[in-house]
């Protein structure tokens, strides 16, 4: 077994022109920063991106906005970069907004074997246009599809060489169900260890899902809004 | 009048001892700051929190502890962490006691409007659809009127709607209004303003009926 990278670059080696990406993250929170970096420098095009968030102008998934590297979005919340909502209301830019629980939902789907399932978000909305709906004990549910990503990228705090992994506290969000929902699955983290070194009770993905795993470096973890209390 | 304060005091009146909670962005955030004495509650933050604290001392800050609001806070004693489809299980299977949200518009149906302005400005959605549709009671924190002076609680909404016939009460800075089968229900009015200019400044249906109490905040 040999799922060791030496660095992003190499990990996004098969990452090529129109593929679907699924980016883990909550707001800047728990993103694939290296991995990102490497996408951006390879220039790739054309990319369907399926990440709760696009970053911010310059950081996050925004630096590959800022290059027209994303042809089609799939998030909840695109607020705080403005760079991202100019494409979307100019129409350079596909996007597909889709409530937040849903698009959990659809990477939890697909890594789950499971192609469709009902949810009552967005009955009676835009989001429901052209969607099969189905009554269970008299309220309306919306049919949705697991996604099809080529390749999910996530970033964990801590892994080891088989590719189990652990998140920090709110940088989990949506990596591990993206990480179970790739097709192939590529995982940058903080510290990687060998086998053995990280207590079997306390993976929060295991190895089984991922397919490369890397140490990224300077990881920079910007904060979007610093909010603290101050000490009189 | 309320201010933007008084309307997060009169909605922390509502929480219950045990109450689990999700607050949503701008006044409902506030709500955290007024929680009644002898009341625990344990806030939601649908990003994968339960039990979220303060925000951090200065120089304290954790750039992988941040609430959906994208700020930095604090963990309280007994918290959990998980992920996003676990969050919004929780909320789906109406486990969370009380959604507090900020709202566009209001119909007096309970009719929800927050996410979009065609043309003008797209956020998106984030997890609002999802509160709404599943939450088991929903409050909305919000200005009565908008800034061109228009109401916004209305016959139904013409913006895009977030969900339908969902939310339960509404307070402004003119009073507390409950969403019943005939429309807005002031149950209690703010200090200082009238019957009157409610009735003006409320296009929806209005339900008065008896002596209004004031605000207790």
């Amino acid at each position: 077994m040999n799922k060791v990278k030496q660095n992003a670059w190499e990990a996004i080696a098969d990452i090529s022109d129109n593929c679907t990406l699924m980016l883990g993250g909550f707001g800047l929170c728990g993103i694939p920063e290296n991995c990102i970096a490497a996408l951006v420098k390879k220039g790739l095009k054309g990319l369907t991106c399926i990440s709760n968030n696009a970053g911010v102008d310059d950081f996050g998934i925004g630096l590959m906005l800022q290059q027209k590297q994303v042809k089609k979005m799939i998030s909840s919340y695109v607020g705080e970069n403005a760079e991202f909502e100019r494409q979307l209301l100019s129409g350079e830019l596909e996007v597909e907004l889709i409530p937040q629980g849903t698009l959990a939902e659809r990477c939890r789907a697909a890594g789950a074997g499971i192609p469709a399932f009902f949810t009552p978000a967005g009955v009676g909305t835009e989001v429901a246009e052209g969607k099969e709906t189905r009554e269970f004990n008299g309220k309306t549910y919306l049919m949705e599809y697991a996604f099809d990503a080529d390749f999910a990228i996530v970033k964990a705090w801590k892994g080891d060489k088989h590719g189990n992994l652990v998140y920090k506290d709110t940088a989990r969000n949506f990596n591990p169900m993206m990480a179970a929902a790739g097709k192939i699955t590529i995982a940058e983290v903080e510290e990687l260890v060998e086998p053995g070194e990280l207590d079997p009770n306390e993976i929060h993905t295991p190895g089984i899902f991922v397919h490369c795993i890397f140490q990224g470096e300077n990881y920079e973890k910007r904060i979007e809004q610093r909010t603290v209390r101050t000490r009189e | 009048m309320l201010d933007k304060f008084g309307i997060a005091k009169r909605i922390a009146r509502e929480l219950q001892d045990g109450y689990y909670v999700n607050l949503g962005i701008g006044i409902p955030t506030l709500v955290a700051n007024y929680i009644p004495e002898g009341v625990a509650v344990v806030l939601q933050s649908e990003n994968g929190l339960l039990g979220m604290g303060p925000f951090p001392w200065e120089g304290e800050e954790d750039a992988d502890l941040i609430n959906a609001g994208k700020q930095t806070i604090t963990m309280t004693q007994g918290a959990s962490l998980f992920d996003s489809a676990t969050s919004f299980g929780m909320i789906r299977a109406g486990k969370v006691d009380l959604t507090v949200l900020g709202a566009m518009e209001v119909s007096d149906s309970g009719d929800i409007a927050n996410w979009k302005i065609p043309g003008k400005m797209v956020k998106g959605m984030g997890g609002a659809m999802d509160l709404v549709a599943s939450a088991k009671n929903i409050i909305v924190a919000m200005q009565h009127v908008n800034k061109a002076g228009e109401s916004k609680l209305l016959p139904s909404c013409s913006l895009p709607i977030t969900g339908l016939k969902c939310v339960k009460k509404v307070v402004t800075e003119l009073g507390v209004f409950e969403i019943t089968h005939r429309g807005f229900e002031l149950k209690e009015i703010a200090p200082g303003v009238t019957i009157d200019e409610v009735k003006a400044k409320t296009l929806g249906r209005l339900v008065v009926e008896g002596e209004i109490p004031e605000v207790q905040i």
